[in-house]
C-alpha cells in the first residue's frame, strides 16, 4: 500500500466510524484504534495518538451544539476535569510503560463495556438519597430545560463521582479515546445528574480530557501527521453529515447495530491482545 | 437557592462554543492544505507504519512544529494544524476563566485555573 492509497482509505474508514459515531451518540473515537490496528496494521501508539486528535476534533466541534441547548453544566464539568485532565496525565504516562499486548486487551475490555452500555436503555436514576454537602459547596447543582419547563435537580455522591472520572481520565489517557461511556456513569448513576446533562456535559468534557493526554503524546511522537491527517478530517467529516441526518435517522437499529459492530472489534482487539501479534 | 448560569452565562458560552468551532474550522482547513501538499510530494512512497519508531524532534514539540511549517515543510505544516486543534479546548479553559471572573465567582476561577495549569503542564512538559 503506498501512501496515497493509504491516506484515502483511512479517510473513508474515519468517515464511517465518525458519522456512525455522531449518529448513535457513542462518538467516532471508540472504533478508530481498532479500525488502523486491525484493517491497516498500524502500530497501537500511533493508532491513538491519532484517535486523541480526532476525539478532541469532534468535542470542539460540536461544543456550539449543545451549549446552545443549555442542557450542559459548565460547573460539574470543570470541577471533575479536574480529577479526568489529572487522571489523562496519569494514563499518557502510563501508556509509555504498558506493553501494547496489555494495552489491546484493555481496549477491548473497555470496547466490551462501552458496547454493553450502548445497547441497554438508559435507566431511570433514582433521586432518593441524601443531599450531598460538596454538591452544595461547589454550587453543582442547577437545572434544565423540559417540556414542562425547568426543572432543578441534585448532586448526589461528589466524592465517589470524582474518583470514578479520574479513572474516566485514565483510560482516556491510556487508550486515546474520550471514554463518554464511563463519564456518563459517573455522572448519571452515580451523581444522579439527569441523562441528557450528563451526556452533554460530557462531550464538553471529553475535548479538556483528550487534550491533557494529547500533549503528552505529542512530546513522545506517537502524533504522525500522516495518519493523524485523514482520522481527523474524515471522523470531522462523518459527524458533520450525521449532524445533518440525524433528525430523520433510526438511531435505535443503528446502536444496536454500532454496539455489535465494537463488541465484535472488542473481541478481535482481546483475542490478537493475547496471542502477542498486534 | 445554589448559584446557577444566569442568562449572561450561558451567552457568554454560545460566544465560546462558536470560537471553538471557527478554531476547529480553521485547523481542519489548515490540515487539508497540508495534507494535499504531503501527498503531492509523497503519494507514491511505501506507508509504513507497522513498526512504531516514533517522530523525530521536529514533529514533537511546539517551536520546532512552527520552524517546519514556516519552511513549508509538509507533515511540518500537518502538524501545526493538530497543534492548533489540541489548543482549542485549552483556549476554551482560558475563556472560562474570564467567564467565571466576569460573575466574580472566585471559587470557579480557581477550579479553572487548576485544570488550565494541568494542561500547560501537558503541552510543555
Amino acid at each position: 500500500m503506498n501512501t496515497l492509497e493509504f491516506t484515502i482509505l483511512v479517510a473513508i474508514g474515519s468517515l464511517l466510524a465518525g458519522l456512525l459515531g455522531s449518529l448513535t451518540g457513542l462518538g467516532g473515537g471508540v472504533v478508530i484504534v481498532p479500525l488502523l490496528t486491525l484493517a491497516f496494521g498500524v502500530d497501537i501508539r500511533y493508532a491513538i495518538g491519532a484517535s486523541l486528535v480526532s476525539v478532541i476534533s469532534t468535542s470542539s466541534g460540536s461544543a456550539a451544539a449543545y451549549l446552545k441547548e443549555g442542557y450542559s453544566n459548565i460547573r460539574i464539568g470543570m470541577f471533575l476535569e479536574v480529577a479526568t485532565t489529572i487522571g489523562a496525565i496519569t494514563g499518557a504516562y502510563l501508556a509509555a510503560s504498558t506493553p501494547t499486548r496489555a494495552i489491546a486487551i484493555i481496549f477491548g475490555v473497555v470496547l466490551l463495556y462501552s458496547a454493553y452500555s450502548a445497547s441497554r436503555p438508559p435507566k431511570a436514576s433514582s433521586t432518593d438519597d441524601q443531599p450531598d454537602r460538596y454538591a452544595k459547596l461547589l454550587k453543582l447543582d442547577g437545572d434544565y430545560p423540559t417540556a414542562a419547563g425547568k426543572e432543578s435537580y441534585h448532586v448526589r455522591h461528589v466524592p465517589a463521582g470524582f474518583s470514578l472520572m479520574y479513572l474516566a481520565g485514565v483510560i482516556s489517557g491510556l487508550l486515546g479515546i474520550g471514554s463518554g461511556a464511563v463519564k456518563v456513569l459517573a455522572m448519571d448513576q452515580i451523581m444522579r445528574i439527569p441523562f441528557k446533562v450528563s451526556t452533554t456535559t460530557s462531550n464538553f468534557m471529553i475535548g479538556v480530557t483528550a487534550a491533557a493526554s494529547a500533549g503528552i503524546y505529542l512530546h513522545r511522537g506517537y502524533i504522525d501527521p500522516g495518519i493523524a491527517m485523514p482520522v481527523m478530517l474524515g471522523v470531522l467529516g462523518g459527524a458533520l453529515i450525521g449532524a445533518r441526518i440525524l433528525p430523520g435517522a433510526k438511531v435505535r437499529t443503528l446502536r444496536m447495530v454500532f454496539s455489535l459492530v465494537i463488541a465484535a472489534l472488542a473481541v478481535e482487539m482481546i483475542f490478537k491482545g493475547l496471542k502477542g501479534s498486534l | 437557592m445554589p448559584a446557577i448560569p444566569d442568562w449572561g452565562d450561558k451567552r457568554f458560552e454560545i460566544m465560546i462554543g462558536r470560537l471553538l468551532r471557527y478554531g476547529v474550522f480553521l485547523a481542519a482547513s489548515w490540515v487539508l492544505v497540508g495534507g494535499i501538499h504531503y501527498l503531492l510530494q509523497s503519494h507514491s512512497e511505501a506507508m509504513n507504519y507497522k513498526v512504531f519508531r516514533g517522530e523525530s524532534d521536529d514533529l514533537r514539540f511546539v517551536r520546532e512544529i512552527i520552524r517546519g511549517a514556516l519552511e513549508l515543510n509538509a507533515r511540518g505544516f500537518i502538524q501545526l494544524g493538530i497543534l492548533l486543534l489540541i489548543a482549542t479546548p485549552v483556549a476554551r479553559v482560558a475563556f472560562s476563566v474570564v467567564g467565571f471572573a466576569l460573575e466574580k465567582d472566585w471559587l470557579y476561577v480557581g477550579v479553572t485555573l487548576i485544570v488550565l495549569a494541568l494542561l500547560v503542564y501537558s503541552l510543555s512538559s
